[in-house]
């Protein structure tokens, strides 16, 4: 047997030969390898039992995995909106020139590859990299020679000299240079708390009970949508199935988001209990933390973390004495999907599948995680029911404001003095926070990240909560010299990117957004073109499947509205009929230098 | 007063459409009421005798000229309407788009499994336009006011539209006109 027989085989087996862990077994072939190769993906689906497209389906979609061989050292430079505010360009020519080769390309030695990725959640910290897992902060051109040349002697990332970060960054387990960034912390996630108050007095009453605690303190989940929590657990409760689930989504991918990565480097065990909890609530066994790829670094930290959870009763068999209460958590691992953060995604990644949103309904409460019931809430939205079972539902529900209580964890970047995540109230109004963050000369502020809204400063008095401007917690600052059509055109260049493809208005709406805005930029777009961006938008987000669609033209029709100056100043109307893209020199270039001769049509 | 003038024309495209229009029967001698033809193959007059109220377009833009008879139609015609689905999105000789010109005219004249040129030439003619690097839709190269789907689209739409266009009545196109599956 050879080699990658012998590897593939063991790798499967740890995973019980279980097609639903497939994420697990190509991730580890994956890093075995550096790459999951035609010969692997035989093997894996002969071990697993399935067609092998349906593993190369798995395999191609996700970004951290690869058909083709790739380095043994892996950099992934961040290139999201803030890096590039940051200066990450200076930064990409650094590295193309420490290492000879391009973006997307592995050196001669094919030992070490150079690729752009979305954000990595390090928007406070950026320009930023991941390297394999570890993840490089503050990057300057400086650094990226010192990383290389060390690089170069052990192609090991793990022996990266830097700085340790604050808090859990500096455990070993973790050994990482991130800053928590926390810079205010407010009363329900990062006040002092009673650890385990919150699961006793939950075990000390009706799962029935529970659920109605959640649902007195009003809370709404913090992802962004605000569904009511406490209502989707009654119908993941009252759904029929005998076997139950309940996912926490920390897939955090929206750009700008970064909070849950406080929450998991500082708050896991606050988590975990409101994991429990809701594993109690809703009578589920099985919880899931889904883990974006990227935040991988603090795997092995929640793993001990979860061990001792164990070792305390915690987890396990009949939790802190409660007869037949059973409940254990899992980590599952994604890589590197944004469309993975929206929950019938996260559900088809944790099952082994590529990440498409499923057709809803049935909705996951009903048929969710292998076709049982299943709770899918957000990491903050969890931490916040431990602390509500422990102070009770009225403390919650007075915080905060009306319709929203309680507080928000928001995470701050772009051009402001002080970057980072601030607790704060529900109901802060904007024009407050940017003075707390040190950007009161902003000229847009963007809230709850690309598929949010672009406000300018005509709303800087409204307020953060669901019933005015809902957050998932990212708030991207724009100062005055930003170009607001470019930023538009940047995050419309990465939902391109992330779509999944399976629907057309997201899959082809996004590109042509795009290029419509490209055009006007190149300074050849028509008033016209401002209808059909906002029409095209429209019908994207009313004919797209998923909430991605629904919310992708939000970035053009959010700066359309509050910009719509900007982009009526770079339109001008053409009167002779013809199209200013088109470029009758380039479209020749081709055919005349194949012929040898120029056009006498078009001689100019 | 002087009936309104019409042109038409095919680029790259098969003449199907054209074709298409012929399929009208005997409705062309009501067409001839209507219209007088200015530009086009169907009475073979090859440049534009003066302004004209519709432009009918067949196929898109795979070479100069293409290119150049297309900018003639803009500037000549007060409504331009992109007939069939080559002129609306390239279609069939679009195909050649992800590859590179020169493959393409190397398998067509040099390495085709049915090709016989014993000389390897590759036809260039100093009267024979220049290839595009890719094959253009219509629209994007000048304004298009309409756009007709199907391949080609049948008799009943081009006579439909045309006598709406016309006669500057709402056009009503029934479902079962333009399903194409």
């Amino acid at each position: 047997m050879s080699e990658i027989q012998a590897e593939v085989k063991k790798i499967c087996q740890t995973c019980g030969n279980d097609r639903a862990k497939m994420m697990d077994i190509v991730r580890a072939v994956q890093q075995k390898f550096g790459q999951v190769s035609s010969e692997a993906m035989n093997l894996i689906a002969k071990c697993v039992g399935c067609h092998r497209v349906e593993v190369e389906s798995v395999v191609s979609f996700y970004a951290f995995l690869s058909k083709k061989p790739k380095g043994k050292v892996v950099i992934r430079l961040c290139n999201d909106v803030v890096d590039k505010m940051a200066g990450v360009d200076a930064i990409a020519e650094a590295f193309k020139k420490e290492l000879g080769i391009d973006f997307g390309r592995t050196t001669p030695d094919g030992k070490i590859s150079l690729e752009y990725t979305p954000c990595i959640g390090m928007c406070d910290q950026a320009p930023a990299a991941i390297i394999n897992d570890e993840v490089i902060t503050y990057l300057s051109t400086d650094k990226v020679k010192e990383i290389v040349a060390d690089i170069k002697k052990h192609y090991d990332p793990s022996k990266l000299k830097h700085r340790l970060g604050d808090g859990n960054n500096a455990d070993e387990l973790v050994h990482s240079c991130v800053h928590n960034g926390l810079r205010k912390k407010g009363q329900v996630i990062f006040a002092d708390y009673k650890s385990e108050a919150g699961l006793k007095n939950a075990l000390a009453v009706s799962p029935v009970e529970v659920i109605n605690v959640v649902k007195t303190a009003r809370l709404r989940g913090r992802g962004g949508a605000g569904f009511p929590t406490g209502i989707k657990w009654q119908f993941t409760r009252a759904a029929a199935g005998e076997k139950k689930y309940i996912l926490c989504n920390g897939d955090e991918g929206e750009p700008g988001t970064f909070k849950d990565r406080v929450i998991l480097t500082e708050r896991a065990d606050m988590l975990f209990e409101g994991m429990t909890i809701a594993g109690y609530a809703i009578g589920a066994e099985n919880g899931i933390l889904y883990l974006r790829g990227e935040y991988n670094y603090l795997r092995k930290l929640l793993e001990k973390i979860l061990q001792n959870r164990r070792d305390k009763n915690l987890l396990g068999k009949n939790i802190l004495g409660k007869q037949g209460f059973n409940f254990d958590i899992t980590i599952q691992v994604g890589a590197g999907a944004y469309i993975c953060g929206e929950e019938t995604a996260l559900i088809s990644s944790c099952e082994g599948l590529r990440g498409d949103p499923k057709t809803r309904p049935p909705f996951p409460a009903q048929k969710g995680y292998l076709e049982c019931p299943t709770a899918v809430n957000n990491v903050e939205t969890l931490c916040c029911v431990t602390r509500i079972l422990e102070m009770g539902a009225a403390w919650f529900a007075e915080s905060g404001s009306k319709g929203s209580p309680g507080t928000k964890l928001l995470s701050v970047s772009g051009d402001c003095k002080l970057p980072g995540v601030y607790e704060l109230p529900f109901g802060v109004k904007v024009k407050d926070l940017l003075k707390d963050v040190g950007a009161q000369d902003a000229q847009a502020v963007l809230i709850g990240g690309p598929s949010g809204q672009i406000i300018g400063q005509n709303d800087y008095n409204r307020t953060i909560c669901y019933d005015d401007l809902a957050t998932g917690g990212a708030v991207v600052v724009f100062g005055p010299e930003r170009n607001m059509i470019d930023i538009a055109a940047q995050y419309m260049e990465f939902f391109v990117e992330e779509s999944c493809g399976y629907c057309t208005p997201c899959r082809v709406g996004n590109v042509l957004l795009k290029k419509y805005l490209d055009k006007i930029l190149a300074g050849k777009g028509e008033p016209e073109d401002l209808d059909i961006l906002q029409k095209l938008g429209e019908s994207i987000k009313l004919t797209s499947r998923c909430g991605m669609g629904q919310t992708s033209p939000n970035p053009v029709l959010t700066t359309l509205k509050n910009f719509r100056k900007n982009y009526e100043s770079k339109v001008k109307k053409v009167s002779d009929g013809m199209q200013p893209t088109f470029d009758i020199r380039a479209a020749l270039a081709d055919g005349e230098a194949i012929a040898k001769r120029k056009s006498v049509i078009f001689t100019k | 007063m002087a009936k309104p003038k019409i042109a038409t024309t095919s680029l790259a495209g098969c003449f199907g459409c054209h074709m298409s229009l012929l399929d009208i029967d005997e409705r062309i001698l009501k067409l001839i009421e209507l219209v007088d033809f200015d530009k086009s193959p169907v009475d073979d007059i090859k440049e534009f005798t003066g302004r004209c109220a519709v432009g009918l377009i067949e196929g898109g833009c795979a070479n100069e000229d293409n290119v150049h008879v297309l900018q003639e139609f803009r500037k000549h015609c007060d409504i331009l309407v992109a007939v069939g689905d080559c002129a609306i999105m390239g279609d069939i000789p679009a195909m050649r788009n992800n590859i590179p010109l020169k493959e393409c005219l190397d398998e067509a004249y040099l390495n085709g499994p049915s090709t016989y040129n014993p000389e390897k030439i590759i036809p260039n003619d100093k009267e024979l336009p220049l290839c595009l690097n890719r094959v253009y839709p219509c629209h994007e190269v000048v304004k298009i006011d309409y756009s007709l789907p199907g391949c080609p689209p049948n008799a009943d739409i081009l006579w439909q539209a045309l006598v709406a266009l016309l006669t500057n009545k709402p056009l009503e196109l029934p479902y079962e006109l333009i399903k194409y599956d």
